[in-house]
């Protein structure tokens, strides 16, 4: 027999809707009790070719809050990080800040994103005046320009100028050394590799008057073969060969440049060769390519920066990369400038951000500041070495010489029209 | 646009030699993806877009068993066969499914393998990049012939190419499986119908194709990282050699990979910022003045 349901309301829903009513009513506890744990959103890049890169960024952050928990939180609040992915893409990158803010209830925003996302996201904390700091992205521009000054965001990353004045001066020194004068480039053909070898070459032209540039290689990006860029390369004969390639790209290169013997040929100066991702997994890595420091545990020569690579390796059990640092650093600032503030407001924060020197593993004195004119890091380490095929990798760095990079990155910004 | 670097480049026979050698690594790997691509076309009339994931199988396998064993043989035994087995289980569980359907259909199925196989990559050996490495044996200074450079696995890797290209092209044309392919290919009914099994000769073609695609992800490993991806980019660039040899020609995709490699090689010499366009600009040369491709026959 079929039985039908009698119209209006049942016991049971009635039942249900006053077990709501109780919970609506007891969730303003409940909230208010959250609330003493203060929510930091991060967008960044989980999947596709640079998960390693974000996973790496997350690792970093995670590591450095559980310390910042354990020592009481940020002015007595628990930490808590909401980490979502962006897959790169800078309008979902977009989205999930404003979404970070607006929904979830984050306070904060660290912006874990390539350079194309983090210009997005720096429109959603423009937009909703929460304090952001960007924590990857190394384009010059993003801080440099002041067309995108805002009191609110900061950025925690090496700059992309920064890297090609010390590369540059480095890279002519050994030109004057050797006699290098005549180089070739190859980089990736999108705009960090068209910007970071101009501004290079701009500066090793600047240190280094003699040098020529005979030949030029822009592979696209993720290009899986380099052959013909190989053979083009050692066609010209060059003495030296500069290149920003990075990550799977540079491996793919070395492995098929190496079965040519282009190392034994020419100087090789490769600016994103010392990080881990690159240095662990190419299996043939020859001897004595010039590289920037990305990071390794050996440089700055501390016990802290070893401790901190060490400490890394043993919770995740691989070593850190780049972005890993830079986001430690960005939790280490916002613990200091919470405390000099006593307050975990954005504005406060943010003011108390401005111009602060921290103690840092990753300063080349020991130090770093966020300084105060443009909302960017200085005084990180920052220098150039030789690569070996075993650990230390680069045994040897040659740190560049702050004094030069803020002279020269001063005329770089009127040259460009931004001061 | 440098044509002077170019004149210059074909007067030296030295650059001659290396550019031509370049040329030649690159077509030769883009020939043994591309030969599965239009072997298949031509016997199952299915467009394998999921076809570059065997090449990134064969290089992941390849690299595992140089890890476990390091024996460079057992490396490329394994990325040929793992990926034949493959090719095999793939084509009888999924693909046997959608032939003579809709043409978007048999794509769509393709494209969800594409992601599907992509992940499975990432799960088993991760999302990062990964390099084989070579094997000691190649790891020796390159030969000088006639000044020009040429690396010795990069002469194996153009042997080895060129021997499955003669085994293929023979076995097709004069062998009794050849002729019973070639009849499945043509007239799949009177092939069924003279008591043959055309199920097996199918798996069999998708396991060949799958192989050779898995062999060229194989040789390549030691000079390319690897990346759960990374079978697309070869896959648009096996498309483009199918379409200029003709699709479901042998001879029309060796060619047509050689022709693309040359292009490669030389292009970045002379006309280094248009070295791609080069590549779409001599397809659609070809496309306008034979629709059907170099090699291609003409549909009645």
């Amino acid at each position: 027999m079929k039985r039908t349901r009698k119209p209006g309301i049942t016991r049971r829903s009635t039942l249900a809707l006053m077990g709501a009513g109780a919970v609506s009513f007891a969730a303003p506890w409940v909230a208010r009790a959250q609330a003493k744990t203060i929510k930091i959103g991060m967008p960044t890049i989980l999947s596709g070719r640079v998960a390693q890169l974000g996973t790496s960024s997350r690792n970093a952050v995670l590591l450095e809050v559980e310390k910042v928990n354990a020592a009481g939180g940020l002015a007595g609040r628990q930490i808590e990080m909401v980490i979502r992915d962006s897959k790169g893409q800078p309008q979902e990158a977009a989205r999930i800040a404003r979404e970070l803010v607006n929904t979830d209830g984050c306070e904060m925003l660290l912006d874990g994103e390539a350079s194309s996302g983090s210009f997005a996201v720096h429109e959603v904390a423009r937009d909703l005046g929460v304090l952001c700091i960007h924590t990857c992205s190394e384009a010059s521009s993003l801080t440099a320009d002041p067309k995108q000054h805002i009191p609110n965001a900061f950025r925690c990353v090496r700059q992309g100028i920064h890297d090609s004045i010390v590369g540059a001066s480095y890279a002519a020194g050994i030109a004057k050394a050797k006699g290098l004068k005549k180089w070739a480039t190859c980089s990736p053909d999108y705009a960090y590799g068209r910007d970071t070898t101009g501004e290079f070459v701009l500066y090793l032209k600047k240190f280094a008057p003699d040098v020529e540039i005979i030949s030029e290689s822009w592979p696209k990006l993720f290009q899986p073969d380099y052959t013909e860029v190989v053979t083009k390369i050692l066609q010209a004969k060059p003495q030296a060969l500069y290149s920003c390639l990075w990550g799977g790209d540079l491996t793919s290169y070395i492995d098929q440049a190496n079965i040519y013997a282009m190392f034994t040929q020419m100087e090789v100066f490769a600016v994103n060769m010392a990080d881990y991702t690159a240095l662990t997994v190419v299996k043939n890595l020859p001897k004595g390519i010039h590289s920037g420091d990305r990071y390794i545990k050996t440089f700055p020569p501390t016990p802290e920066n070893a401790a901190w690579g060490d400490a890394y390796k043993a919770k995740y059990n691989e070593y850190p990369t780049n972005w890993s640092w830079q986001n430690a650093t960005a939790v280490m600032f916002l613990n200091e400038a919470v405390k000099k503030a006593n307050s975990t407001d954005g504005k406060k924060v943010a003011e108390a951000l401005t111009g602060l020197t921290i103690k840092c593993p990753f300063g080349a004195d020991g130090t770093v500041t966020m300084r105060a004119d443009d909302h960017t890091l200085v005084g990180y380490a920052i220098g150039w070495g030789t690569t070996i095929p075993q650990e230390p990798y680069v045994p040897d760095v040659k740190a560049g010489d702050w004094k030069t990079i803020f002279e020269l990155e001063a005329e770089w910004k009127k040259s460009k029209g931004y001061t | 646009m440098d044509l002077d670097a170019l004149a210059s480049c074909l007067a030296s026979p030295a650059c001659l030699v290396t550019q031509t050698t370049s040329g030649l690594i690159i077509g030769m790997l883009l020939f043994l993806v591309a030969v599965g691509l239009t072997l298949i076309f031509g016997v199952l009339k299915v467009v394998n877009f999921s076809h570059g994931a065997f090449y990134m199988f064969g290089a992941y396998f390849a690299m595992t068993a140089y890890q476990l064993t390091g024996s460079f043989a057992l490396a490329m035994l394994s990325g040929a066969v793992g990926t034949a087995i493959l090719g095999l289980v793939f084509e009888r569980v999924f693909m046997s499914r959608v032939y003579g359907r809709d043409v978007l259909m048999q794509l769509l199925v393709c494209y969800a393998f594409v992601l599907i196989f992509d992940d499975v990559v990432r799960m088993i050996w991760g999302p990062e990049f990964k390099s084989m490495g070579m094997p000691a044996a190649f790891q020796v200074p390159p030969l000088f012939i006639a000044g020009g450079v040429v690396p010795p696995y990069y002469l194996l890797l153009i042997g080895v190419a060129l021997a499955a290209a003669v085994v293929l092209g023979l076995g097709l044309a004069r062998s009794r499986i050849g002729k019973v392919i070639r009849a499945a290919a043509h007239n799949p009914g009177m092939v069924s119908a003279l008591g043959i099994n055309t199920g097996l000769i199918y798996g069999g073609v998708f396991a060949l194709g799958g192989m050779l695609a898995g062999l060229a992800g194989a040789l390549a490993a030691p000079v390319r990282s690897l990346t759960p991806g990374m079978g697309f980019s070869v896959l648009i660039e096996s498309f483009i050699v199918t379409v200029i040899g003709g699709m479901g020609s042998i001879i029309g995709a060796l060619i047509g990979a050689l022709l693309i490699g040359l292009i490669r090689s030389f292009g970045s010499l002379g006309f280094p910022l248009f070295t791609e366009g080069l590549m779409y600009l001599f397809m659609v040369i070809v496309l306008v003045s034979r629709p059907t491709g170099l090699f291609g026959k003409e549909v009645a």
